[in-house]
C-alpha cells in the first residue's frame, strides 16, 4: 500500500508500478473528458490537437464561468465546480483512449469492467478511484483551466486542468489484472443467499 | 392567501442553488451513523472524506458534487391559497433557469435525441414539477431536489405477479443493490416503491429515495419493508463507492399504493450520498427556507 506523487505525464514503468490499494496524489497536468467528448473523438472522427501521451483523464464536466482569458485563466474559464461522474458509461473507450492517444490513468467513480481491465493489462494503465460526490473539496485541487478543445460539447468539452496535489486516489485497477470493484462485487454476490435467507426468502423469484 | 409569483422565481432560483451547496442536517447525521458502524478501514476513508466535503462546501460556498442534475420542483398548495397554476409553473422554470445563469450553474439538461444543451437546465417537460394538496391553511411549499444521474441511471422497475408474492420484492431490491454497485455513489437512499400502476410505482421509488432520513413509511408493511431490507442490503458488502465496507445504503424507503389483483408491481429508484434538496415554505408571514 504504498503512496507515489506523479508530475504528469507518466511513463508506462511509473503507471505498472501501481498496485491495487496504493495511492496516488497527482501535479500538473490533468485532462477532463466525459460521454460526449468519446462519442465525438471516437464515434464521429473528430480528432483532439492535445497531445495526451502519458497523461491522466478524468470523468468529468466541470461548472464553469466564461470570464476574459488572463493569466489566471488561459481558457477565458474559471473552475468553480470540478467534480467526477460515473465512468461505467465510457467503459468501451478505455482502449481506444489508450491505443490512439496513449493515455496512461484513468480517474472516475465507480470503476470500469473487464475490458478495460484487459486494456491496462496490456498497454500499461490503471484506474484511479476518486470520491464522488465530493466535488467541492476536489476543487481546491485545481489551480487552472488551461486550456479547452472541443469546446462546441461544452459542458463535454476537453478540459485540460493544471492540479497540484490532486487526491490522494485510490488504485482501484491496475496493470496487473487486480480490480477491486469485481472483488467486492464478486464477495457480494456471493453474500446474496444468505442475505435473502435473512430476508425470509426461500425460493428465487 | 395571494401567492406572489415574483418571489415564487426568486425562491425557484434560491431553492436550486440552496439544495446543491448544503446537506440536509437529516443526512449529516446519517453519514455519523454509519460512520459509527463501519468496520472497514478503507470505507472509514470514504465517510471521512464525504464529510469534510461537506464541510468544505459550506466554507467556500462551492456546491457539494458537480452534478446539477436534473431539477425537480414538488409544490404542495394548502387551503385557502390562491394562486395561478400555469403562472406558478411558469415562474418556477424562469428562476431555475435564472439560477442556472445567475450563478452560473452547469446545465446538465439536453434534448434526448439531438443531445442539444440550451445552458438553461430547461427543456421540454423539464424542470419537472409536481402538484400536491394539502389541508394546511394558508400555505404553499416548493421542494426542490437536483437528482443528480448517477443515481437515476439506476433505476428499475419490474411488473412481477401476485404468485411471486412479497418475496419478489424482496429478491429485487436485493438484486438492483447488487447491479448498482458503485456506481449510484453509495451510500445512498434506496427508493422502492410497491404497488400502483407503472407509472405510479416507479414515481413512489423516486418520492421514497428523496424522503428526509428517519422518516417511515406510513403503512405499516411498508415500514416492516423499509425495517428488513436497510439490514439486508447491508449485508451485501458494497459499501460506499463500491470500494467495500458496511455502509451500502443509508437506509432503504418503501412508499405504497394500491394495485389490481393481478398485478404486483415494484420499482427502484436510488438517491446517492449527496442527498440533496431544499425547501421554501410560504405563509402570510413571508418566505422561509430549510429542508
Amino acid at each position: 500500500m504504498a503512496h507515489h506523487e506523479l508530475t504528469m505525464p507518466a511513463t508506462e514503468a511509473q503507471v505498472r508500478a501501481l498496485r491495487v490499494n496504493d495511492t496516488v496524489t497527482l501535479n500538473g497536468t490533468l485532462y477532463g473528458i466525459r460521454d460526449a467528448t468519446q462519442i465525438h473523438m471516437f464515434d464521429r472522427g473528430r480528432r483532439t490537437r492535445f497531445d495526451l501521451r502519458g497523461h491522466a483523464v478524468i470523468h468529468t464536466a466541470p461548472n464553469v464561468r466564461k470570464v476574459p482569458p488572463s493569466a489566471e485563466h488561459p481558457a477565458g474559464y474559471a473552475p468553480l465546480c470540478v467534480g467526477t461522474t460515473t465512468s461505467a458509461r465510457m467503459e468501451r473507450f478505455t482502449r481506444p483512449l489508450m491505443t490512439g492517444y496513449g493515455i496512461r490513468l484513468v480517474i472516475g467513480k465507480g470503476g470500469l469492467g473487464g475490458e478495460s481491465l484487459a486494456a491496462f493489462g496490456e498497454l500499461g494503465g490503471a484506474y484511479l478511484a476518486i470520491i464522488g460526490g465530493t466535488a467541492a473539496l476536489e476543487t481546491t485541487w485545481v489551480e487552472a483551466i488551461e486550456d479547452v478543445d472541443l469546446d462546441d460539447l461544452n459542458p463535454e468539452s476537453l478540459w485540460k486542468f493544471r492540479v497540484k496535489g490532486f487526491g490522494p486516489l485510490l488504485v482501484a485497477m491496475d496493470a496487473h489484472g487486480a480490480s477491486i470493484y469485481s472483488t467486492v462485487s464478486q464477495h457480494a454476490r456471493d453474500a446474496r443467499a444468505a442475505v435473502l435467507a435473512s430476508l425470509g426468502v426461500d425460493r428465487g423469484s | 392567501m395571494q401567492v406572489d409569483l415574483a418571489q415564487v422565481e426568486e425562491a425557484a432560483k434560491e431553492l436550486y442553488i440552496r439544495a446543491l451547496k448544503l446537506l440536509p442536517d437529516d443526512v449529516k447525521r446519517g453519514f455519523a451513523a454509519l460512520q459509527a458502524r463501519e468496520t472497514h478501514a478503507t470505507a472509514q476513508g470514504v465517510l471521512g472524506t464525504m464529510v469534510r466535503n461537506i464541510a468544505v462546501a459550506e466554507e467556500t460556498r462551492n456546491l457539494l458534487c458537480q452534478d446539477t442534475g436534473i431539477p425537480i420542483y414538488n409544490v404542495a398548495i394548502g387551503a385557502g391559497v390562491a394562486v395561478d397554476g400555469a403562472a406558478l409553473k411558469a415562474a418556477i422554470r424562469r428562476g431555475c433557469e435564472r439560477a442556472t445563469r445567475e450563478h452560473p450553474l452547469r446545465s446538465s439538461v439536453v434534448h434526448p435525441i439531438t443531445r442539444v444543451n440550451e445552458h438553461t437546465s430547461c427543456g421540454r417537460e423539464v424542470p419537472v414539477i409536481h402538484f400536491d394538496f394539502t389541508d394546511e391553511p394558508e400555505r404553499l411549499a416548493i421542494e426542490m431536489v437536483p437528482k443528480g444521474s448517477g443515481s437515476e441511471n439506476n433505476s428499475w422497475l419490474r411488473m412481477a405477479i401476485p404468485a411471486d408474492g412479497v418475496d419478489a420484492i424482496k429478491t429485487f431490491v436485493v438484486d438492483c443493490v447488487l447491479e448498482a454497485g458503485g456506481k449510484t455513489c453509495p451510500p445512498t437512499i434506496v427508493g422502492v416503491g410497491v404497488g400502483g400502476t407503472a407509472d405510479l410505482c416507479m414515481s413512489l421509488a423516486k418520492r421514497a429515495a428523496t424522503r428526509p432520513l428517519g422518516s417511515r413509511c406510513d403503512d405499516p408493511e411498508g415500514a416492516r419493508l423499509e425495517t428488513a431490507l436497510t439490514a439486508a442490503v447491508n449485508r451485501l458488502g458494497v459499501g460506499p463507492q463500491g470500494l467495500g465496507g458496511d455502509a451500502t445504503a443509508f437506509a432503504v424507503h418503501v412508499e405504497v399504493a394500491a394495485t389490481h389483483i393481478t398485478m404486483n408491481p415494484v420499482a427502484v429508484n436510488m438517491q446517492c450520498h449527496s442527498a440533496r434538496r431544499a425547501r421554501a415554505t410560504f405563509t402570510p408571514a413571508g418566505v422561509e427556507y430549510g429542508f
